[in-house]
């Protein structure tokens, strides 16, 4: 019985957590589409409920409905696994994202760890659609997200071991508190700046939607997948970009801090405050889609490897004997 | 307790019942996906024995990055049409006493390895120094990695450094005549010697590009 009453106690925290993920996700997709829409001077989606927020629930409804065709030349089983591993490998990484000082489903030591591990597994997504489709253009999309995000997450774990350094510990909890007096974004503003552009990379976002470039590979890897498999992608997608806004919150932003600790500040829970950075570091992916056109493949490799990790590696060094230097290093 | 063998013995199915799908399946493509299912529940027995820095790595890197290269390299070829014709060819016996010779040492080495720790403990003296438990591991993986064997770090490090340049030296080649663009040049480009103005007289043209 013990064991069962930890189960439905668990089962519960999860649904807590993923039913309102799930939910935010349908949102930032209608919030995307709106932010895009004024950059242009349209209207965007605001005909389905009021300002058009029920839109990606028509949109939901219309590809439940929609027949689901698996090409008869494919490799069925994988291609059906794929979305199916996007979209989990999407959701469990929300597990070790604190929410507040307690509010975390699974406080573990190597938090941070354990969320680079989960968004680099994300390629195998793309990776198994764009194979078993067995069709050129979702197989040219697939080979150039691999070799996309193998490249940006060398930098983007230089990244997150500059942060390390400062904070002295791998729980992303440690990692909030650690910032109390400054956010990591003031000390490590270049950091900031590499990070995000290496999270449009990493979650396959314009400038670098290489993998799905319409103008060269029809839909990339999307190509052969219709129905609710093809939501399940896109869903997948969104849920993957929210999660690199909650890390970049965390890492950069102080996560569930407030930004000053002073009475009308402090009444509003944690949890506010980490949705409200999450907002505000999406409202930058939704403008960069806007107004940058699209990279160039060799363009994006140089960028990754000869300009970012260089960097990157060089500002590894300077916090290193910065925080040695003046005795700063975090002891525990 | 029980809830521990449960997950013990399913982590260690999976990764056998994988491990051995890795060679038996027929399509390439699929054996490298069962390795990376190897590689995960691995990586959950890791972190169920306590080692979640050990197993964390083995999903970045193994699962992260080399499985991905691995992946990459298999679909390039075209494996579709070949299923495991290595097996298939009539002269395939002849590998199998290499291969038997090879499992063999590798599996007496395990023996060596794993009954020395179990009946001599007292001959690993890393055991002794990793029993400061109110640590957690990554931070007495580092103690003992950069203090007592920094040497040995700094020199395997140097090792995946040399291996490293090797193989771009390996592969890289500089071909005549190929285009690059140089992004200096570029920039630094101005007016004057971008754009000229030819009178061009009629049926005779202009060359240009010299």
């Amino acid at each position: 019985m013990d064991y069962l009453s930890i189960i439905f106690d668990q089962v519960y925290k999860i649904l807590f957590l993923l039913i309102p993920v799930l939910v935010s996700v349908a949102m930032i997709v209608w919030l995307d589409r709106r932010v895009w829409a004024f950059v242009q001077k349209r209207q965007g989606p605001n005909v389905v409920g009021p300002f058009g927020l029920l839109q990606s629930l028509a949109d939901a409804l219309k590809y439940i409905f929609k027949e689901m065709i698996i090409p008869s030349s494919s490799n069925k089983v994988i291609f059906i696994l794929a979305p199916i591993v996007t979209m989990t490998l999407a959701l469990i990484a929300w597990a070790v994202i604190p929410f507040g000082a307690t509010q975390v489903l699974a406080d573990i030591n190597v938090g941070i760890l354990y969320l680079f591990a989960v968004s680099s597994l994300g390629v195998y997504g793309i990776i198994m659609g764009g194979w078993a489709s067995n069709s050129k253009y979702p197989f040219l999309g697939a080979i150039r997200s691999a070799a996309q995000m193998v490249s940006y997450e060398v930098s983007i774990g230089v990244i997150i071991i500059n942060v390390l350094l400062c904070v002295g510990s791998l729980n992303l909890n440690d990692i909030v508190i650690a910032q109390k007096n400054l956010w990591f974004v003031i000390p490590l503003f270049p950091m900031f700046v590499i990070f995000f552009i290496s999270a449009l990379a990493e979650t396959n976002r314009p400038p670098f939607d290489l993998p799905e470039a319409e103008a060269e590979l029809v839909a990339g890897y999307q190509t052969e997948y219709s129905g609710m498999m093809y939501a399940m992608f896109w869903l997948g997608e969104y849920a993957n970009i929210l999660l690199m806004c909650a890390m970049g919150a965390v890492l950069f932003l102080g996560g569930w801090l407030s930004p000053l600790e002073i009475y009308p500040f402090t009444l509003v829970p944690g949890a506010i405050w980490l949705i409200l950075k999450i907002l505000l570091l999406f409202f930058l992916f939704a403008l960069v889609k806007a107004i940058v056109p699209r990279y160039r493949y060799d363009q994006l490799m140089r960028l990754g490897w000869k300009v970012f990790l260089p960097f990157s590696l060089i500002w590894v060094v300077l916090t290193a004997s910065f925080l040695f230097y003046f005795n700063l290093l975090p002891t525990n | 307790m029980i809830v521990h063998s449960i997950f013990f013995y399913t982590f260690s199915l999976i990764a056998i019942i994988s491990a051995i799908m890795v060679t038996a399946s027929k399509n390439t493509v699929h054996s490298v996906f069962f390795l990376i299912l190897d590689f995960i529940s691995i990586s959950c027995l890791f972190i169920m024995i306590g080692a979640e820095f050990l197993g964390m790595i083995m999903l970045i890197v193994y699962v992260g990055a080399v499985a991905v290269l691995f992946l990459f390299v298999v679909m390039m070829l075209n494996v579709a049409q070949q299923k495991n014709q290595w097996f298939a060819a009539k002269d395939s016996s002849k590998h199998i006493p290499i291969g038997l010779i090879i499992s063999t040492l590798i599996f007496v080495e395990i023996i060596i390895v794993i009954g020395g720790w179990k009946y001599k403990p007292e001959i690993f003296d890393l055991n002794n120094s990793l029993t400061q438990f109110s640590l957690s591991n990554t931070h007495s993986l580092g103690q003992i990695l950069y203090t007592d064997y920094i040497h040995v770090f700094q020199i395997s490090g140097m090792i995946l450094l040399v291996a490293m340049i090797g193989a771009i030296v390996l592969t890289f080649r500089q071909r005549a005549g190929v285009k690059r663009q140089s992004y200096i040049k570029q920039i630094s480009r101005e007016r004057a010697e971008g754009v000229e103005v030819l009178e061009v007289e009629t049926n005779k043209g202009v060359r240009i590009d010299e």
